[in-house]
């Protein structure tokens, strides 16, 4: 089974584009945290969060890497780093348990819940087709294209009138008919 | 399982544990459990997630692309089932 994927992965696409949205997620989580469990539960909601960008990032990154390889590799780097991953999270709790600033119920909830809301953020942004294998290409605004706002935001030089003078209009003719 | 429980009662009765002892023996006992029967079901489903996957690239290896963003999301949703095992066991075990 010699298949790779070449190119840049599309699982990194999209889990780079998640730890991009975790940005968003940081004022929520440390409000509500302060309110609830002070400066300790922010703190540790915080370092929740970033065991969760973390989580993502190495995910892809081990799926970028053994895809290049092969999809034997990938399927053996998916299962085991799996088990890989869960390890570390059990680790990175352990270094902290005993310090004075970890609360564990707010880590917990922050774990949990900024997982499942950025998986579910991300899959409006997935297009997962042929052409685009990781993220739906963003749309970019063209002035040339006629908008539905005012024409007063189209620059002088791109009206209609004066960028399309080939227009049926323009040259004095009229539209086919039919 | 009761007769778990049972065995787990009599050894404890036969002991001197105190109530507390007791209850923080039956708390991590509890705790393995939970991670380790939340880690079969995610494993599990990773696995037949990945055997698919690569499936089907071997089937169509020109949506390998695709295929992968799939199984990130897959795997990623699916992690989630251990990870609110994992949270159980470290507030059963910690807290």
């Amino acid at each position: 089974m010699n298949i790779r994927i070449e190119g840049p992965s599309p699982a990194m696409q999209v889990a780079v584009d998640l730890a991009r949205k975790s940005v968003w997620l940081i004022p929520v989580v440390v409000i509500i945290s302060a309110a609830f469990w002070g400066i300790d539960g922010v703190l540790s909601s915080l370092y929740a969060l970033a065991i969760v960008v973390v989580n993502f990032l190495l995910a892809a990154y081990m799926l970028a890497v053994t895809g290049r390889i092969s999809a034997a590799v990938m399927a053996a780097a998916a299962l085991f780093g799996f088990l890989l991953r869960l390890g570390l999270i059990f680790l990175a709790v352990l270094l902290v348990r005993n310090t004075q600033w970890i609360e564990l119920l707010p880590f917990g909830i922050t774990l949990i819940s900024t997982h499942l809301a950025l998986l579910f953020w991300e899959m409006r942004y997935v297009s997962a087709t042929l052409a685009f294998p990781g993220l739906k290409p963003q749309a970019t605004p063209n002035p040339y294209l006629p908008s539905s706002e005012s024409s007063d935001s189209v620059p002088s030089n791109l009206s209609p009138s004066a960028s399309a003078p080939d227009s049926y209009d323009n040259r004095g003719l009229s539209a086919p008919k039919g | 399982m009761s007769a778990l429980a049972h065995t787990a009662a009599t050894v404890l009765a036969a002991t001197d544990y105190t109530a507390a002892e007791a209850k923080g023996i039956a708390g991590a006992s509890s705790a393995g459990f939970a991670y380790g029967l939340a880690a079969i079901g995610p494993g599990i489903g990773i696995g037949y997630l990945v055997g698919q996957a690569v499936q089907a690239m071997a089937r169509q290896p020109e949506s390998a692309g695709q295929v992968q963003t799939t199984m990130f999301l897959g795997i990623a949703f699916t992690e989630a089932l251990a990870l609110i095992g994992f949270v159980v066991f470290i507030l059963l075990k910690f807290v």
